[in-house]
Formats: structure tokens, sequence, C-alpha cells
């Protein structure tokens, strides 16, 4: 293939992906109003458009329309480098989750950014670089509660990522693979029979992934950083108009980019749950959009039970998340690994 | 083409370098340290160490860097004064750093004529490849290692821990 070709459908598909997945980070928020005040026997956003769809296009033209304060002690630099380290690794993640069948266009595979065979470590690295985007931000503001919000969210981050690191272990054992398009294509082909939750016997590991997940995206129950009862808003208190709705964007694109790699390390990622029962489909217009709806599908409930879970639990205690963290997670992460790998070698 | 990556990420990690110490506040010198950190991800990658280049990233840019800047924050050391350095630093220090090049270049030369030099190629050292080698064919030295590290994590426990009498 042409250079220009490669440069051309590249910038393509990055355009129509990174507008999809900021869409999605949109709808996401409403979602979660939505249900949120379901739960809480409300109608949530209704106003704006029918069934309050046209919400979050007016929630972005107020933020893009407010004033953009920057109090006056801050550390300038860092200030304004912080959300935009927090929302480049947000973004950055999506690039290496294939979302639907390897199917190639001029040797290029049409649904995903890049497919690379360290997939899996890309999205741990790029996650323990956003880090510094919390951390970053709460230390250049100048402000106790910014301060405790971000040591609180980066600490947490640490420790929940060794956790949430492991807990992947046993799969990319199954698969003998980091590459995530490897990784689901072993749980293709019986359908839910050898999904990695349920067939490859990775239960434990993806209710380990599930808690560390959430702490890891700073959601309730481990909302710690953004307590507003002890902490007003957490790192982004003296944040205001675009650079707030950055950390914002970042905070539901974390949730999303969770969500998908769920779904391709447990979940299957988009092979149907039938498997091998129904035929594979003759028409080339089901053949591609089957595959994109079952991925949709899987990462919407797994969103949904994010929110559902939200309007359900109380917040942890500090104390009991960092032990809650270290000794029961951390453990049980590893007793995974030992577990899958002598099934692995015995078996 | 990769020389052209090659040019620009050890252009960046080389003004990383010089802008660690050049900057006067410390939590700047820590990023630049990142950026150094990140930069040598980038040339491992080019060398086709696809999993070094990770690890990299994640060890030394990810958690160990985070540690550097808790450190620097929670102290909030203020600016640091510029000086030129004492008399001896000027006197003994250059001629020694310049001493110290020589031998660490010649010493690489040597080894490189040795052992052969690796160019910077499309060819790519699978995981499975370092895995095979360290489970494998170095198991014992790698396994030793570990214990090592162990030992000095309990060492920094120990050390860490409150004495409240009656531990």
């Amino acid at each position: 293939m042409q250079l220009w070709m490669f440069v051309v459908l590249s910038v393509v598909k990055v355009a129509v992906v990174l507008v999809i997945f900021l869409t999605a980070v949109a709808y996401t928020v409403l979602l979660e109003r939505k249900l949120v005040g379901r739960i809480q026997n409300r109608w949530g956003p209704t106003r704006v458009g029918p069934f309050g769809l046209l919400q979050p296009l007016v929630d972005g033209l107020k933020l893009f329309l407010k004033e953009d304060i920057i109090p006056s002690g801050v550390y300038r630099p860092l200030y304004l480098l912080a959300p935009l380290i927090a929302l480049s690794c947000s973004l950055l993640s999506i690039a290496v989750i294939p979302f639907g069948e390897t199917m190639r266009w001029h040797g290029m595979r049409l649904f995903v950014l890049s497919d690379l065979n360290i997939g899996l470590l890309i999205l741990l690295s790029v996650t323990s670089i956003g880090v510094y985007g919390i951390a970053l931000s709460g230390w250049s503001s100048n402000n106790k509660y910014s301060l405790l919000g971000s040591l609180r969210a980066s600490a947490q981050m640490i420790s929940y990522e060794l956790a949430l690191g492991l807990s992947l272990v046993g799969v990319v054992l199954r698969a003998q693979s980091l590459s995530l398009t490897d990784i689901v294509k072993v749980q293709s082909v019986h359908g839910i029979a050898s999904w990695n939750v349920f067939g490859g016997g990775q239960i434990f590991a993806f209710l380990i992934y599930l808690m560390a997940a959430y702490a890891e995206t700073n959601r309730a129950p481990f909302d710690l950083p953004e307590a507003e009862t002890e902490l007003t808003g957490g790192y982004h208190t003296e944040y205001s108009s675009m650079k707030f709705a950055m950390f914002f964007m970042a905070e539901y694109g974390n949730m999303i980019t969770v969500s998908c790699v769920a779904t391709l390390l447990f979940l299957g990622g988009w092979t149907s749950p039938f498997g091998d029962l129904l035929p594979p489909p003759q028409n080339l217009v089901v053949g591609v959009l089957g595959p994109i709806f079952w991925f949709v599908a899987k990462v919407f409930a797994f969103l949904f039970l994010y929110i559902w879970v939200r309007g359900t639990l109380p917040r942890f205690r500090y104390d009991q998340l960092m032990s809650f963290g270290w000794k029961f997670l951390l453990p049980a992460a590893m007793l995974n690994i030992v577990g899958t790998s002598l099934v692995l070698a015995f078996l | 083409m990769h020389l052209v990556l090659f040019l620009i990420f050890a252009l960046f990690a080389l003004a990383g370098a010089a802008n660690l110490l050049l900057q006067k506040h410390p939590i700047n010198s820590a990023l630049s340290l990142i950026v150094v950190m990140s930069s040598l991800a980038v040339l491992y990658l080019l060398l086709g160490a696809e999993f070094l280049a990770m690890a990299q990233v994640i060890v030394y840019a990810g958690a160990i860097m985070v540690l550097f800047t808790f450190v620097v924050m929670l102290l909030n050391e203020g600016r640091e004064e510029k000086t030129w350095g004492s008399h001896a630093a000027r006197v003994v220090g250059f001629p020694a750093v310049v001493a110290l090049l020589a031998v660490l270049a010649s010493a690489i030369l040597r080894a490189g004529r040795h052992y052969g030099m690796v160019s910077l190629s499309d060819g790519i050292t699978t995981t499975q490849d370092l895995s095979r080698v360290l489970f494998r064919d170095l198991l014992l030295p790698f396994e030793l290692t570990s214990v090592l590290i162990l030992i000095a994590i309990l060492g920094a426990v120990a050390l860490a821990r409150k004495d409240d009498g009656n531990a």
C-alpha cells in the first residue's frame, strides 16, 4: 500500500473513531443522569429535545461559553497542562481497542485504529501515565482540597492498578498473547461457553477487574477523590469552563475504555453469544454490523452496571478502600494467577 | 523512517535531561525526567524491544516517577537558587565527567565490536521470545533477582514500620 493511502485512511479512521467516542462520552453522561434519576425515583433531564436527548449538546455549549477563571495563586504551566494530560491519556487508550471483525481493506484493519502485539500493555501504560493529570492538577491548584483530592486519587489509582494488572494475567495466560485481537479470537468458538468469564474460568478475575476498574476510574463506591462532603470538588475544585469539562470528559472516556476492555477480555469482544450454534451470516452487511452490534451491546451493559452500582452503593471510607485493595484484591488476583497457571499446565 | 524517529526522540531525551538540570523548580525537573524515560521507551521500541518499552513506561515513567512527584508535592520545596557550582566542581567535576564519558564510550564501542551492534530495524523481539529466555535459559538468575527485590521490599517495610515499643 502506498504511503499516502495509509496516511489518508489512518486520518479518516482516527476522525471517525474520535467523533463516535466523544459522542459516546457525552451520551454516557446523559445515560447516567437518566438512570440515576430513575433509581432515585425522579425523571432526570427531560426538557431539552425529546426525552432530554439534546441535553449533552446544551451542557457542552454551557461549559464552552462559561467564563474561564484561573485563580491567581496557581502554578500556571502545570495548571494548564494537567487537564490536557488527563484528556489525552483518556483519548489515547481507545486507539488500541478493536471493535469489530478482523476484515481488511487494502491491507488495513478496518475496525481498529492500530492492532498491536502489546495492546494490553499499552492500555496499562497509558493508565499509569494518566495519573499525572490528576496529581499535577491538585498540586498546581494551590488549594488544600485539591491537593488532598489529588493525593487520594493518585494513591488509589496506583494501589488498584496492581490488582487490575494482575487480574488480567489469567486472561493473557489463556490466550498466550498480549494482543487484544488474539484474546478475542480465543473466546470466539463456542459463543458464551468459551468466553473467559464463563468457559475460560476467569470469573474471579472478572470480579477483581470489575472492582479494581471502578477504583481506577474514581467512580462510586470508590469516588473518594471527589467526595463532596469532605473535599468540595476534589482535584478539579479550582477548574472552570472547558478545563473542568476536560477532566469530566476524561473521566467518562476512561469509563468507556474500561468497559471496552472488560468486553474484550472477559465477555468475548465482538463475537456473538451463540457462537457456532448460528450459521455464519451470508449477507455482508449483517456480517459487518452484527459484530459491532454485539460489541456495543456488551459495552452498554457494562456501562449500565457501572451506573447502577453508583446509584446503589454508598461510599467507602478511605482506610477501608486501601485495606480492601491491598489486603483482599491483590492477594485474590495473585491466587487467581496461581490457579489459572496450574489448571493450564496440568489439564 | 526509523532514523528520523530515533533522532526526534533522542533529541527529546537529551533536551529533557538538560532541562532537568537547568530547571529551578523541583517539580519541573521531575517532569523532565518523565520525558526522558518516555523517550527512552520509544528508543527501545525502535530497537524492537516492545515488552521492555512498555515496562519502561509502566514501571519507570509511571510508578517510580509518581513517587518522585509525590515527594516533591508533599515537601513542597520552593524554588532553588541558581549557582554556577563551587570552584572545586568546576575544576575537578567537568574533566571528571569528560573522562568518565570517554571510558564509557570506549567500553561500549569495544563491547559492540565483540558482540555486534543492534541496528534500527523492523525486527521485533516478541514477548514470547523474551519470556522463553527469562523463564527457561536464564531461570536461576531471574529468580535470584526476584528474591533480591523481595529482600529489599522487606527491608523497606522494616525500616518504615513505626516502632511502637511492643514490636
